[in-house]
Parts: structure tokens; C-alpha cells; sequence
């Protein structure tokens, strides 16, 4: 009994990330938007967190501010107890498939990061992450010769090589068609828990934050607040036809305020 | 006519050849030589050794014109569209000098250099600067915010970020701007050696005429800065296939 709960309670202990009271009023031709407002969320260590809610609603800023690209208008973001003034190789950003640099190879995309490392680990790392993101065959290959999956896996690739402690991960799969979202799903599942990273993942996909994540923060429309955050008790794989599992889901669904029916 | 594809430009060129000779001959006027005429004004410069000399007069020229213009007004380009907030006064001042042909500057060139390679070069420059600092600033403003972004997530120093990140995302864009822009020194070149020099392709245009009406040396000198315009744009062009550049002229 206590060393079922053990992990979870450990688990339960280590803040990751912690944003406190974020908001965000963005200035234009005089007028003022308010996108966040006073958000605030703590992110446990090795934790996978989905921001989920509609399109535009400010979830993409709210996971810039926490990656330091934007400084919030108030509020605080602190990693492992440090304020967060900027980017930082301890965590990296995925954007889009878009985000891989298309005048470097593979190799070259995945060994970017690597630049402070001798040439054999150089050479070792991107062994490593060619294979595991299953990119054989294609390390002398251009982005542009290769289809969108395979241009994602090689972002998160390179994401993974510099050996971050955090990923950040805007809409990641939302250019690939449905087929290859849901092996990318499995894949990134398989690495989180192989590399054990936090990991915060930025979704307009109920679907998709009930499949992967650990607890689901579901955010109103603009300014977004925090509606309401889910955990999600099932264990991996979890079986998407479970009762838990569409208990869970159609619960998201109606926090949305969406109907059952298309 | 059931020709190659690849050898239907050439057919065509032969086609218009033989109506450009029937056409002289069919009226009384000299609007033209023929294209024999022009064959054996070829001959005559490449015998008197004149062909060769002026062609290199001109490349010269062009060659340090445009050289000088891209070391210089690449680093510009790329500096002011990287600091577009602070530098933004400079574009007016782009704006007012781009409008101002070269060639209106023929005299202060003369004036200030004399009648000789310097001034010509010096036009040369003057044509291919301010396209090229253009080209460099747009390259550096279209560069997707991601690439950026990626590279400052690395933890690259700013001088990195210049040599990994900016450069290698301008370079498509900087090739056809300097694929444009030889084409319009070499335009220029033409106009420059028809007053400030004395020797180039430009020069042999005017001279043949002023020197007793040699037409034919006129239309030689004329087909020959076609034919070295089109090898130095195909020459600019092969660059665009270099795979690691490749991506910048994909429609995707």
C-alpha cells in the first residue's frame, strides 16, 4: 500500500515550474488586449501537462511566457525555484515541423544544439536520436525531402539531444494529417517515459490531451483563465474505449461547453 | 517540324536569322547589316585582337563594380534589417537615391574620377549598391520568427546566432538579389563605357558608329553583351541548385 502511493506522493512533492498570477495585455495602435488573465499553475517534475482550449485563446502565450520568449505584463514564472528571464537550452521549445532548420541535414538540425560538445559525442548523440525518433536512413536528408511526421520527429530530436530537463510543445502535431497524430502521440508517450522530461503540451484537441497527459488545464476563451484542471488517473497505454477514459473526456467536453453530437 | 524540345530555341533562332538576311535584302534602305555582315564584323574584331580585349575591358569593370557593392552593401543590408527598430531612419534616404538612375550620376562620376576604369567602376558600384543593401535588409526582415527563436532557445551567443541562423536563412534570398543585381551592372556597364572610357563593349558600340557608321561592328558589339549577359545570369543561376539552398526556391 505505501509503496504503491510512494511514486505518486514523491511525485506529488517537487514543483517543476510554477507561474504565478501571469497575466498578459498585449498594446496595439493604442488599444489594449488583455490575452492572460492572472493565471496561475504549478508543474510537478516529470509531469505532462496539456493546455487545452480553443484556438486563439491565449494558451500558445501562456506557453511562450513560461519558455521566456515573452515577459509577462504581471505575474512570475520560476523554474526549480529560478525566475525564468529568457530562453534556456535546459528547456526547449518545439514548434511546429516548421521550427527545423531547412539549410541543415538531419544530422545537422539534430547535432545544433551540441555545439559546446566534442566531436565524438557530437557524433554519438545524434547516433542516438536519429535512431530514436526512427529517422535511419535520412541523416544526410534535407528537411524538405521529408514528409511532415518525419520533419516533427527530427524537431523533437533535436529538442531531446541537448538533454533538456523541460520541453515546451505548441500544437505540435496539428499540421499532420490523423493517421500519423496519433503514431506521433505513441511515440512521444514512449519518449517521455524512456526520458523521463516535464513536459507541457499545447492542444486545442480534447482527444489528445485525455490520450497523453497527466493532468489536462483547461483554459477559457480570451483572456484565458484557468477553467478548470483534470487529472487524469489511467495508467499507460491507456485503452480509448475505456469507461474512465470517456468519463473523463465527455467531462472536458462539457467543461467546453460542447454538446455529444456532431 | 518535329524538333527536340531542347533545340527548339536554337531552331527558332536559326528561323529568325534567315527572315532578318531575307528582310535586309528585299528593300533598299540600310536599317541593318545582315547577319553575315555581323559574322564578319566578329572576325574582324577577334582579328585585330579588339573582341577579346574589350570583352575583358568590361568584365573588369563589372567585376570590381559589383564585388566592391556586394562586400559592402550586404553587411549594410543585413545590419540595418536586423536593427530595423533603431535604423529605421535610414530608409528614407534609401527611398530618394533609388530612384536616381545610375547613369545621372555619369558626370560627378567623371568629375570626381576623370574620364577612365575608376569612374566606371564607380557607377557600377553605385548601380548595384543600393539593390543589394534592399535585397540584404528584406532577406533579414522574412526570416521566419521561429528560426530565431530556435537558435536563442540553443543558447547561442549573438555572434553565433549571426553565423548560424541569419546567414544561412538570407542566403536564397541574397542570390537572387545578387543574380538581379549583375544584371542591371552589366546593363550599366554598357552606358558607362559609352562616355567615360575608352575601350569595353560600350565603347565599341559608339565608336564604330562615330568612326565611319560600321554597323556591323555595332550589332558584333550588341549580340556579344547578350551573349555574356546570358552566361553570367545562367553562371548566378547554377548557384540556386546547390543542395543545401534548395529549399529556398521550393513552392512549399
Amino acid at each position: 500500500m505505501s509503496q504503491a502511493s510512494a511514486p505518486v506522493a514523491a511525485r506529488a512533492v517537487k514543483t517543476k515550474l510554477r507561474a504565478d498570477g501571469i497575466s498578459m495585455v498585449f498594446k496595439r495602435d493604442g488599444k489594449e488586449t488583455s490575452v492572460l488573465d492572472n493565471i496561475s499553475l504549478d508543474v510537478r517534475e516529470g509531469e505532462f501537462i496539456c493546455l487545452l482550449g480553443p484556438s486563439g485563446c491565449g494558451k500558445s502565450t501562456m506557453l511562450n511566457t513560461m519558455a521566456g520568449f515573452l515577459s509577462p505584463t504581471s505575474g512570475t514564472v520560476t523554474i526549480d525555484g529560478e525566475a525564468v528571464t529568457g530562453p534556456d537550452p535546459r528547456r526547449i521549445f518545439v514548434f511546429q515541423e516548421r521550427g527545423v532548420f531547412p539549410w541543415l541535414t538531419v544530422e545537422g538540425n539534430i547535432g545544433f544544439g551540441l555545439f559546446k560538445l566534442s566531436k565524438e559525442e557530437r557524433e554519438r548523440r545524434i547516433g542516438y536520436y536519429v535512431k530514436l525518433v526512427g529517422l535511419q536512413g535520412f541523416e544526410k536528408a534535407y528537411p524538405q525531402e521529408l514528409s511532415g511526421g518525419m520533419k516533427q520527429r527530427l524537431e523533437v530530436a533535436r529538442a531531446l539531444a541537448v538533454n533538456p530537463d523541460m520541453l515546451f510543445l505548441d500544437e505540435p502535431f496539428g499540421a499532420l494529417d490523423s493517421i500519423t497524430r496519433l503514431i506521433m502521440r505513441g511515440e512521444l508517450l514512449r519518449i517521455w517515459e524512456a526520458e523521463k522530461k516535464t513536459i507541457i503540451f499545447v492542444t486545442h484537441d480534447i482527444e489528445e490531451s485525455v490520450q497523453l497527459a497527466d493532468r489536462v488545464v483547461v483554459m477559457s476563451a480570451r483572456p484565458a483563465k484557468i477553467q478548470r484542471i483534470v487529472e487524469i488517473d489511467i495508467p499507460h497505454p491507456r485503452d480509448i474505449s475505456s469507461a474512465r477514459y470517456l468519463e473523463l473526456r465527455d467531462g472536458i467536453f462539457e467543461q467546453i461547453g460542447l454538446a455529444h453530437k456532431v | 517540324m518535329n524538333l527536340p524540345v531542347r533545340l527548339r530555341p536554337y531552331g527558332f533562332i536559326a528561323v529568325l536569322l534567315v527572315a532578318w538576311y531575307i528582310a535586309i535584302h528585299r528593300q533598299a534602305a540600310h536599317l541593318l547589316p545582315d547577319p553575315i555582315a555581323v559574322v564578319g564584323a566578329f572576325i574582324e574584331l577577334a582579328q585585330r585582337g579588339l573582341l577579346f580585349k574589350y570583352i575583358v575591358a568590361s568584365l573588369f569593370r563589372v567585376t570590381w563594380g559589383f564585388f566592391l557593392a556586394a562586400f559592402t552593401a550586404i553587411p549594410l543590408g543585413l545590419a540595418i534589417g536586423w536593427y530595423r527598430r533603431s535604423e529605421m531612419a535610414l530608409n528614407p534616404l534609401i527611398q530618394i537615391f533609388r530612384p536616381i538612375s545610375p547613369l545621372a550620376w555619369i558626370p560627378i562620376a567623371i568629375l570626381w574620377f576623370g574620364v577612365g576604369d575608376t569612374a566606371a567602376i564607380f557607377l557600377i558600384f553605385l548601380a548595384s549598391f543600393l539593390p543589394l543593401t534592399l535585397t540584404a535588409m528584406n532577406a533579414v526582415e522574412s526570416i521566419p520568427a521561429v528560426y530565431i527563436n530556435a537558435g536563442r532557445n540553443f543558447g547561442l551567443s549573438t555572434a553565433s546566432l549571426v553565423y548560424r541562423i541569419l546567414y544561412p536563412a538570407v542566403v536564397p534570398q541574397l542570390i537572387i538579389g545578387l543574380r538581379i543585381t549583375l544584371g542591371i551592372a552589366w546593363l550599366v556597364v554598357v552606358a558607362a563605357e559609352m562616355i567615360a572610357v575608352n575601350s569595353g563593349l560600350g565603347f565599341l558600340i559608339v565608336d564604330a558608329r562615330n568612326a565611319g557608321n560600321r554597323y556591323d561592328l555595332v550589332v558584333a558589339g550588341m549580340v556579344m553583351i547578350g551573349l555574356i549577359g546570358l552566361m553570367l545570369d545562367t553562371g548566378m543561376r547554377s548557384l540556386e541548385n546547390i543542395r543545401s539552398l534548395r529549399w529556398g526556391y521550393s513552392e512549399d
